[in-house]
């Protein structure tokens, strides 16, 4: 490796590289997260699209979807109206996309690749060629997932929990789906691995523990959920793959009997083991979408309010306590399954407890705000926003928890509007709000704020009238899975508000639309950062220059206070950088 | 600013260069996969009604020698890395090719077990005894097979890298050698896991 | 790590005696399995217990996590922890089971 650095010309870094080496197979990690954002904002556009298709099955059930119905195939969709399987298909799919090919690919991928190194002042990530590697070991893995949906019998359709036995016996789409998820988890640990070993090994001179920004604590304890959690589901693929392709029967229990036929296998597995193993990847796996986000959040709201985040080792202390404790809720998903009240009590008592630090989390953002002066941009209204719609989220958490009220609420769509609540006008809120932040970086423009306003407002309001009513609905008792509602009597009654939510969604999908014009035009005419700082930040990515050559910093950085000194009394502005030596 | 510090050198704080501490997360996560699968063992073991011994149905004998090869090529890899400690690179280079030996040696007699069961029509679907017996093995397997990819890439550019940075192919025979004694390791308890309980 | 040369024929010796060790305990192990004890907890203890014998001498000596810097030590305290709720918590389920 050191050959190559050799002949570097000049401060600035220009090598003589060829266009594959410098943008397909880049060891720059700066490269690789905006190849990482590109594609998961692509995949999350896919999920997205696969989810207006089952809002309006949802809104209109048997009726012709209007426009795009006739490019499907017959089997998919006679006459352009949906067909229960495939229902079923795009439900799954666009849950194992949003989660895994979509969020943490941006959040983790994107971001943590792009903005960690800047931010503790390192030149790259520990181990360049691994996180190359990462990278294209998550796309074939993409790629695989979006290429079931083309052969014999569809893509996955067993959700995006593929609960065994039913995923046992489903399609040839479920051995690719678990196929696809190998690559994903190989890429996710690669990646974790680097983001570990990059902040304990190369943080830059004077940036202790305690002076490193809040993303890049959360981006830390991300990446131990992501090494230590994933693998279990990397087991559970292997003996469901095993199950499916060499005829064990880890999952199946004797005596299965499908459509009147019984299964011939030796029988003797666990259902309830697929599931222990795959929520012992998958809760972990909630906190891995929302401590990013927290932690783009606590920067914006720093950087916009002008005042030095509130209680900033209470937020450390929390974030590490909240990863500790998501290993160890997983169960309060299965507390329909009979798997006794010993373990229910546990798991209710846990996750009662993990409520505290994301609270605590919530209100030290909240009291941030207090004497602060605060500028009102694009970034910091997706910012703000997050804060109430992650409460919500939250809070509706809390009667799933309870094993009495979950009984009613289970699988219903009370659940999805809870967890859509914390990852859609949650998470996804602060990455798009990461997004117009950050892009003065990377381009050397500004994104359009004007349209971004637009983006935000249609976005708030459209993803409210989406999740709002699905409490409503699924206190109704609807569940999830149901592919037309309207069958049941008390089904019936609430499609009105199932129609309103579709609403929601269209308008959802034309807000969009402001944002991909924003981010086509600013990148070529947006307009242009006329300092190497444009929002004023305190944080070392914004020493570099704009965008940041090969080896990031001009000069080696060196750190002399805390991440968040704005509004210092005394100081010459409101603003004292890490990287500033005087006060 | 180009150079990644600690690449080679230990970090003054933590003690460790950057592959060691790579190393070591790496086998963590390891740990946690092979975890998973004892856990599923355990939890359908526990659940079956009936489960066969181990030393009825398997080739102990087979495996105990295996476990011998195994802990052999432990040992013959960290000799290999204290010969480089020692700046002998052609002993160092005996002992890694001993190291791949072994390794092939314990990949031929599994193999050997595997074809005696295959020939009594016995698969991984007979029934969940086997279906453990071979997914742990086989990911064992692939393991040591990695193992052994590893091995060969440091012994065909071993003279190469040893003269560019002698620090460098030294630390990247550790973290190997960390990984193989992680595989004997699973290993020291597979085999009383499966063989002999 | 610059351990000196006189360190490093320390370390060939003890690797020579650990090994040694390994050997003997296998065949231990195998000779308390001939015995077919009639308990199955018994069994089990003796067979898991020589078996962590063995893993942790590899651990301690060839992987030299007797003398290793405090940031391994923390991360496998941290993956043992996690390892230990992998092993044990999902028994939880099968001690009090509803009957599935």
């Amino acid at each position: 490796m050191s050959a190559e650095h050799d002949h570097h010309s000049e401060a600035h870094g220009h090598h003589e590289q060829s266009f594959v080496q410098k943008y397909v197979f880049s060891v720059d990690h700066k490269v690789i997260g905006i190849q990482y954002t590109i594609s998961a904002l692509f995949f999350l556009l896919f999920g997205f699209c696969l989810m207006m298709m089952m809002r309006w099955q949802l809104a209109y059930p048997g009726e012709a979807l209007p426009l795009i119905g006739t490019w499907f195939s017959e089997a998919n969709m006679p006459g352009g109206v949906m067909v229960p399987e495939f229902y079923n298909q795009l439900g799954a799919m666009h849950g194992t996309i949003m989660v895994f090919m979509g969020v943490v690919p941006l959040a983790v991928g994107g971001f943590g690749n792009y903005v960690l190194p800047l931010q503790i002042g390192a030149p790259d990530m520990a181990f360049p060629k691994l996180n190359m590697a990462s990278f294209w070991v998550f796309l074939p893995g993409g790629v695989i997932m979006l290429a079931s949906f083309f052969v014999e019998g569809g893509a996955a359709q067993s959700g995006w929990t593929s609960y065994a036995p039913l995923a046992n016996i489903a399609p040839a789409g479920q051995t690719w789906w678990l196929v696809g998820m190998i690559f994903l988890i190989t890429s996710s640990l690669l990646g974790s691995i680097n983001f570990i070993v990059t902040t304990v090994q190369l943080r830059a001179e004077g940036l202790s523990y305690f002076r490193l920004p809040f993303f890049v604590w959360a981006q830390f304890v991300t990446s131990f959920l992501l090494l230590l959690a994933f693998p279990p589901l990397e087991a559970a693929g292997i003996l469901q793959l095993m199950d499916r392709v060499a005829g064990t029967s880890f999952f199946l229990p004797a005596g299965l009997v499908i459509t009147g036929q019984p299964l011939e296998v030796a029988g003797g597995g666990s259902p309830l083991l697929w599931q222990h193993l795959f929520w012992f990847l998958a809760h972990p796996e909630v906190y891995v979408l929302i401590l990013p986000a927290m932690g783009i959040v606590s920067e914006i709201v720093a950087n916009n309010t002008r005042r030095p985040l509130w209680g900033y080792r209470t937020l450390v202390y929390s974030v590490i306590f909240l990863g500790f404790m998501s290993f160890i809720v997983w169960a309060h998903h299965m507390f329909m399954t009979g798997m006794g009240t010993a373990m229910s009590t546990f798991f209710q008592a846990t996750t009662m407890i993990i409520s505290i630090p994301s609270v605590i989390i919530l209100t030290a953002l909240a009291l941030s705000f207090h004497g602060g002066s605060i500028r009102f941009n694009t970034p910091m209204l997706f910012a703000l926003t997050f804060i109430p719609m992650f409460a919500i989220g939250g809070l509706t958490g809390l009667p799933l928890g309870l094993t009495a009220a979950d009984l009613h609420l289970h699988d219903t769509y009370y659940v999805i509007g809870h967890f859509h609540y914390v990852v859609a006008p949650g998470t996804v809120f602060a990455l798009l709000a990461g997004i117009y932040y950050w892009f003065p970086k990377v381009t050397g423009r500004k994104m359009s704020e004007g349209l971004g306003k637009i983006h935000f407002w249609l976005s708030l309001i459209g993803m409210n009238v989406v999740f709002m009513p699905m409490f409503s609905i699924g206190m109704a008792g609807v569940s999830r899975r149901l592919y037309d509602q309207t069958q049941y009597a008390y089904g019936a009654q609430v499609q009105e508000l199932t129609i309103i939510g579709s609403y929601g969604a269209w308008l959802l999908g034309v807000a969009q639309i402001f944002f991909i014009i924003n981010l086509i035009k600013s990148i070529r005419g947006g307009e242009k950062v006329e300092s190497d700082n444009p929002w004023q930040a305190t944080t070392l990515e914004w020493a570099t220059p704009t965008p940041p050559p090969h080896g990031n910093f001009t000069e080696v950085p060196k750190v002399y206070r805390d991440p968040y000194e704005y509004s210092v009394p005394g100081a010459k502005s409101d603003f004292t950088p890490q990287f500033s030596e005087e006060g | 600013m180009d150079e990644i510090p600690y690449d080679v050198k230990p970090h003054p704080v933590t003690g460790v260069y950057n592959a060691k501490l790579g190393i070591w997360l790496f086998l963590a996560s390891e740990v946690m996969l092979f975890g998973a699968l004892f856990s599923s063992y355990v939890l359908l073991r526990v659940g079956a009604d009936t489960w066969p011994h181990g030393y009825d149905l398997l080739n102990v004998q087979l495996a105990t020698l295996n476990t011998a090869v195994l802990i052999g090529s432990s040992v013959t890899v960290v000799m290999a890395w204290a010969s480089l400690k020692l700046n002998d690179l052609s002993k160092a280079k005996v002992w890694l090719w001993l190291t791949v030996v072994l390794a092939g040696v314990f990949l031929v007699v599994k193999a050997f077990e595997y074809g005696a069961k295959f020939e009594h029509h016995i698969s991984p679907a007979t029934d969940n005894f086997y279906a453990t017996y071979f997914t742990i093995t086989g990911l064992h397997g692939l393991h040591v097979i990695g193992g052994i990819i590893a091995f060969l890439v440091l012994l065909i550019r071993g003279d190469k890298m040893w003269q560019d940075d002698s620090e460098h192919f030294t630390n990247r025979v550790e973290c190997c050698g960390l990984y193989w004694h992680f595989v004997d390791l699973v290993w020291i308890f597979l085999f009383p896991t499966l063989y002999l309980l | 790590m610059a351990e000196s040369a006189e360190e490093i024929r320390h370390h060939i010796a003890v690797y020579k005696k650990v090994g040694l060790a390994l050997a003997a305990l296998t065949v231990v192990t195998v000779a308390a399995s001939y015995l077919h004890i009639d308990s199955v907890a018994m069994t089990v203890t003796i067979a898991l217990f020589i078996a962590s014998i063995k893993g942790a001498l590899v651990a301690c000596y060839f992987m030299h996590l007797i003398d290793e810097r405090a940031i391994i030590y923390w991360v496998l305290i941290i993956t043992a922890v996690f390892f230990l709720v992998l092993m044990f918590v999902p028994l939880l389920s099968e001690a009090d089971s509803v009957g599935i």
